[in-house]
C-alpha cells in the first residue's frame, strides 16, 4: 500500500534515519507539505502583502519624507488625541473586566448567562450602529444631549463621545480573558485566605491578581490595540473635526482622500508599527506564561 | 433594583455588590442605554416608518450586498481558517511559531490600515491589482474588493477557534480508527472534522457577525457606488450626514435584526451538531 520511495526525495537526512514507516495518524509528507504550501502562501497574500503595502507606500518618497509629515501639527494633534483615548478607555475597560469577571466568577446567581450575553453583545454590533446608537442618545437633537450641550458638556463631536465609542466597541475584551482563567482558577485560594482573616481588598490584590495578571495583561493589549485603531464607530461619533476630534484612523481617511499618500501611509505605518508591537509582546506573554493564558484559548 | 435581579447566593466572598455595580453600571452606560436609545427611536417612527426606509431599492441593495459578501468572506474564513489551524497544530515547520503569530495581524493591525493598504495593493495601479489589470480583470472598487476586505478582517476567527480543540484530540482516536480499516482521508472527513464542526461554527458566526458590520477597511476599496458597491454601515453614515436620524436608525434596526437572526441559526447548527457527536 505505502511506498516509501515516492516519497525519498520529500524525507530529511533525520527522517532518514527513522524506520521508514509513518505513523497512521500523519499525513503523506506530499499531502503535508502541499497544505503547508497553501497555508503560507495564503498568510503571504492575504495578510503580509498588505502590512509589507503600509510600510512600502510611507517610504516611497524616502524617509525623510514620512518623517516629516508625522511631524505636522495635523499628524501630531491625532497622535495625540489617539494616545489620550486609549489612555482613558483602556483603563475603564480594565476596570470593568476585572468586575465583571470577579462577579460572573466568584458569585453564583440567576441571570448570569443572560448578562455574559449582554456583555458579549458588543462584538456582534457593527461599529457603526454603535457610534450611531451613542449619536442618538448623546446627540444634541436628543433630550439628554440637548442637556448636556446646554450645560456646556457636549459628549457627541467630542473627546466624551469618542471615548465612549472606544469603549463600547473593546468592552468584552477584558472581561473575556479574565472570565476563563478565573473559572479555571476556582475559589479555593481566596475561600482560604477569607478564613485565614485577610479582608476582601487584600484578597483581591495579594491572592487573586497575582493569579490573573498575565491574562489581564494579555486583555488589555488586545483593547489597546482595537482602542488606538477603532475607525467606524469613532468616524460617527466624533464628527472629524480637524485638529481636535481626528483621531489618528481618522486623519489617515483625511489625507487619503486628500491624495496625501505619503502622509496618510505615514500615519497608518505607525499605527502598523504598534500592531507589530503588538503581536510581539502578545506571543511573548503567550511563550511565557503558557499555562495561565491556556484557559482563555480553551473557551 | 437592578441588583435585586442578579441576587448572589449566599457566598462568604465579598465584593459581589461592588463588582456588580460595577458592572450593570458600565453595561448601562455604554451597552444598554445606547442600544435602548437606537430601539427608541425605532420605536418612535413607527414600524410603517421602518419599513418605507429599509424597503428602497438601495437600501435592499446594500443590504443584500453586506450580507452576501460576508456570507461568502465567512465561508472562505471556515475552509482556509480550518486548514490553517491544522497545519500549525500538526505540522512541524522552520518558522511555525512566527507564523502563529502572524494569523492575529487582521485583530492587531487597524481597519483603517487595512483598507488603504488593501486598496493601494488592489487598485489597478497596485502589485496585485496591475496583475489583475493585465488579465484584464478589476479588483479594487469592485465587490472583489469587498470580500478581500471582509476576508482580511475575519481571517483569525476560525484558526483561533478550531486551533485549540485540534490541539486536544487523542491520537488514540485516530489510531482506532485507522486499525478499523479507514484511510486517513475518510478518518479526517468521519472522525476529525465532525469533532472540529461546533468549534469551527463559533469561528464562522464570530467571522460573519465582524464582515457584516465591518466600515473601515471596506469604504476605502469599495468604491461605494450606489446600488453596485455601497455596504449597509456606509448607507447609515450618509443618512446621519444628511441628519436623517430615523433613516438612520432604521437600517441599523434591519441590520441588527438579520445580524441576530443569522446568529441564531448558527447557534441552533451548533447544539444540533453538539448533540449528534456528543460534547467535545
Amino acid at each position: 500500500m505505502y511506498d516509501s520511495t515516492l516519497n525519498e526525495p520529500l524525507l530529511s537526512p533525520a527522517e532518514h534515519a527513522a524506520p521508514k514507516w509513518r505513523p497512521v495518524t500523519d499525513e503523506s509528507p506530499l499531502t503535508k507539505l502541499v497544505l503547508i504550501a497553501i497555508a503560507l502562501g495564503g498568510l503571504a497574500v492575504l495578510v503580509l502583502a498588505p502590512l509589507a503595502v503600509v510600510f512600502a507606500e510611507a517610504l516611497a518618497k524616502g524617509a525623510a519624507a514620512a518623517v516629516t509629515s508625522l511631524t505636522k501639527p495635523e499628524a501630531w494633534s491625532a497622535i495625540k488625541l489617539t494616545l489620550i483615548v486609549a489612555a482613558v478607555s483602556v483603563p475603564v475597560n480594565a476596570v470593568f473586566g476585572i468586575a465583571a469577571a470577579w462577579t460572573i466568577t466568584k458569585f453564583d446567581f440567576r441571570g448570569k448567562a443572560f448578562l455574559i450575553t449582554l456583555i458579549d453583545l458588543p462584538f456582534s454590533v457593527s461599529p457603526v450602529v454603535a457610534g450611531l446608537a451613542l449619536v442618538l442618545l448623546f446627540g444634541a437633537n436628543s433630550v439628554l444631549g440637548g442637556w448636556l450641550v446646554a450645560s456646556g458638556f457636549p459628549i457627541v463631536f467630542a473627546l466624551p463621545g469618542i471615548v465612549l465609542a472606544s469603549v463600547f466597541v473593546t468592552f468584552p475584551f477584558v472581561a473575556r480573558e479574565l472570565i476563563p482563567v478565573m473559572i479555571e482558577q476556582g475559589r479555593t485560594e481566596e475561600e482560604a485566605a477569607l478564613t485565614l482573616g485577610a479582608s476582601g481588598w487584600r484578597v483581591f490584590l495579594t491572592v487573586t491578581l497575582p493569579n490573573i495578571k498575565w491574562a489581564l495583561l494579555y486583555g488589555v493589549l488586545l483593547c489597546n490595540a482595537r482602542a488606538m485603531g477603532e475607525f467606524g464607530a469613532v468616524a460617527v461619533v466624533s464628527g472629524k473635526i480637524r485638529g481636535q476630534t481626528a483621531t489618528m484612523p481618522i486623519t489617515i481617511e483625511m489625507l487619503y482622500n486628500e491624495y496625501l499618500s505619503v502622509a496618510a501611509f505615514s500615519l497608518a505605518a505607525l499605527l502598523a508599527a504598534l500592531a507589530l508591537l503588538t503581536l510581539a509582546l502578545k506571543t511573548m506573554l503567550e511563550w511565557r506564561h503558557a499555562d495561565q493564558l491556556a484557559a482563555t484559548r480553551r473557551h | 433594583m437592578a441588583l435585586a435581579m442578579f441576587r448572589a447566593q449566599k457566598s462568604p466572598m465579598p465584593g459581589f455588590g461592588l463588582g456588580m455595580g460595577i458592572t450593570l453600571t458600565m453595561l448601562s452606560l455604554i451597552v444598554i442605554l445606547p442600544v435602548g436609545a437606537l430601539l427608541a427611536q425605532g420605536a418612535s417612527y413607527g414600524p410603517a416608518g421602518v419599513w418605507s426606509t429599509v424597503n428602497t431599492p438601495r437600501v435592499w441593495a446594500a443590504l443584500y450586498l453586506s450580507f452576501r459578501l460576508a456570507f461568502i468572506a465567512a465561508v472562505f474564513n471556515l475552509i482556509f481558517g480550518t486548514l490553517l489551524a491544522w497545519v500549525l497544530a500538526r505540522y512541524e515547520f522552520p518558522g511555525r511559531r512566527m507564523v502563529d503569530a502572524v494569523v492575529d495581524l487582521p485583530f492587531a493591525l487597524p481597519t483603517a490600515v487595512a483598507g488603504i493598504a488593501l486598496t493601494a495593493l488592489y487598485a489597478p495601479n497596485g502589485v496585485f491589482g496591475g496583475l489583475a489589470k493585465s488579465m484584464g480583470q478589476k479588483i479594487a472598487y469592485t465587490e472583489w474588493g469587498i470580500l478581500i476586505a471582509l476576508i482580511f478582517v475575519g481571517l483569525p476567527f476560525v484558526t483561533r477557534t478550531v486551533q485549540p480543540v485540534i490541539a486536544e484530540i487523542e491520537k488514540e482516536v485516530e489510531e482506532a480508527s485507522a486499525t478499523l480499516g479507514a484511510g486517513r482521508y475518510y478518518t479526517l472527513r468521519r472522525v476529525i472534522l465532525p469533532m472540529l464542526l461546533p468549534a469551527a461554527l463559533t469561528g464562522f458566526a464570530l467571522s460573519l457577525a465582524r464582515a457584516v458590520g465591518e466600515y473601515g477597511s471596506v469604504i476605502f476599496i469599495a468604491g461605494n457606488l450606489p446600488m453596485k458597491t455601497e455596504i449597509a454601515p456606509l448607507l447609515i453614515v450618509i443618512k446621519l450626514e444628511e441628519f436623517d436620524y430615523d433613516g438612520a436608525a432604521a437600517i441599523g434596526i434591519a441590520m441588527l435584526l438579520i445580524s441576530f437572526t443569522m446568529l441564531l441559526v448558527i447557534n441552533l447548527i451548533q447544539i444540533w451538531s453538539r448533540r449528534r457527536i456528543g460534547h467535545v
